[in-house]
């Protein structure tokens, strides 16, 4: 998918920002508690890389 | 933004990474091993613990001491910190009592029969060196500041990162990769993207890097400081000829503190210590206070409890900076997660590198720098 107009800065930074924010709240979070708590961080810090996995496997060839 | 603003950025973007990059590709490669060091020091271990009825009834902690300076005579104790989840404690022993650590000595010992399990002294293994090679490039306190100026300027060459990162945005969608064209290009856009997903994980894990190494200043100047006020009354005593009990003094500093468990005890004269006290360093019971240490001094002469204070705000931030840099402290998962996001942080060192050199390899016109290339990756 090709936006053929100039994408504004919050459309750039929109997921971006959506997967800092999830990261920064992952790695936070298990210094709170354990159990459950560790469980919440390890899928919140999959997403930046489970963000990289899907954008390489979408490539354009 | 104008092309100018853009320009300067691309510029701090391009310096700051360029002088930290060697040195941090040398950080992601020797903190892969060190995220598993539990792990690995656990496949090699030697201090299995003999099994005892469950009830064996434990020897003091000025035993345990006792038998560690045995061991090393003519030296005097410094540290003594407990395991985890098992009946030892480690005991530090040096020839002085600020001796730099490669003169220490560290036993690991049975509390139920004061039997040395392990010499903890092992500085050529695989492990150690990584570790040097991690924290102080085997130089020392200078080697750990240059390592934490390497890391500030990697946090300064991820903010501009994120600032150069709009305009080549502009007319792509995010996560886009194009692999087909150019080598260059599909790099340039694995970078992009590799740097905007890992940004959060990589600005905490550089800043809490950067803080850990400023541990050596900021013990000092608690120790000018707090600690200063809390024996104010003993100032200027030299350290004791001899110690009271240091069992006595832990059952203290816990009677003094209900509901917090002792981590380690630094003993008179040490860095975490003043000249005449046992330092009891307390932490709290719960994962989330686990990190809160909170010092309690008893005269080392008369065995007197003297004070108790919690810590100040930057001695909490480097507490903090510890787990939150190791990656240690939400199980196996976790630092496997953080495995995989350390070999992503590789891939955009190295991937930045090669663009600077596949650039610069360039003709002349791509020298106007970013402007060729987000025109580029404008189309």
């Amino acid at each position: 998918m090709k936006p053929r107009t100039r994408l504004p800065l919050s459309t750039i930074f929109a997921i971006p920002a959506a997967i800092a924010l999830v990261t920064g709240t992952g790695l936070v979070v298990a210094l709170l508690d354990d159990g459950l708590v560790d469980a919440v961080s390890w899928a919140a810090l999959s997403v930046p890389i489970l963000a990289a996995v899907w954008s390489w496997r979408r490539r354009e060839r | 933004m104008t092309n100018r603003t853009i320009r300067i950025w691309a510029l701090i973007h391009k310096w700051t990474s360029l002088v930290c990059t060697l040195f941090m590709l040398l950080l992601c490669l020797t903190g892969l091993p060190l995220i598993f060091h539990d792990e690995i020091e656990a496949l090699t271990a030697e201090d299995t613990l003999p099994h005892m009825p469950a009830d064996t009834p434990l020897k003091t902690l000025d035993e345990a001491v006792a038998s560690a300076l045995a061991t090393y005579p003519g030296e005097r104790p410094l540290f003594l910190s407990f395991d985890e989840d098992r009946p030892v404690v480690n005991v530090t022993t040096g020839p002085d009592a600020r001796p730099p650590v490669s003169r220490m000595h560290i036993s690991a010992i049975d509390l139920r029969t004061t039997r040395i399990l392990a010499d903890l002294n092992d500085d050529n293994g695989f492990m150690h060196v990584m570790l040097r090679l991690h924290v102080d490039l085997f130089a020392g306190l200078p080697g750990e500041l240059f390592l934490g100026f390497m890391g500030f300027l990697l946090f300064v060459a991820t903010l501009s990162g994120v600032v150069v990162y709009a305009p080549f945005m502009r007319k792509l969608s995010f996560g886009t990769v194009r692999a087909g064209r150019s080598a260059r290009l599909k790099w340039l856009d694995l970078h992009n993207m590799l740097g905007i997903v890992t940004l959060m994980w990589v600005a905490v894990v550089g800043l809490t890097g950067v803080i850990n190494t400023l541990s050596v200043p900021l013990v000092a100047y608690w120790r000018a400081n707090e600690l200063a006020a809390m024996i104010a009354p003993y100032d200027g005593k030299p350290v004791p000829e001899r110690f009271t009990s240091v069992d006595a003094a832990v059952r203290l500093a816990m009677d003094a503190a209900p509901g917090m468990r002792p981590q380690f005890v630094a003993f008179p004269g040490v860095r975490f210590s003043s000249n005449h006290h046992y330092a009891v360093w307390l932490k709290g019971a719960t994962p989330a206070t686990r990190q809160i240490l909170t010092p309690a001094l008893i005269d080392a002469e008369t065995g007197a409890f003297t004070d108790m204070r919690s810590m100040p705000w930057y001695m909490l931030a480097l507490r903090l900076s510890q787990p939150l840099h190791f990656g240690d402290y939400g199980g196996l998962p976790l630092k496997i997660l953080w495995a995989a996001l350390d070999v992503l942080t590789i891939i955009i060192l190295g991937s930045g590198l090669y663009l600077w050199v596949a650039r610069r390899s360039q003709s002349h016109a791509a020298a106007a720098g970013l402007d060729a290339v987000a025109g580029e990756a404008a189309e």
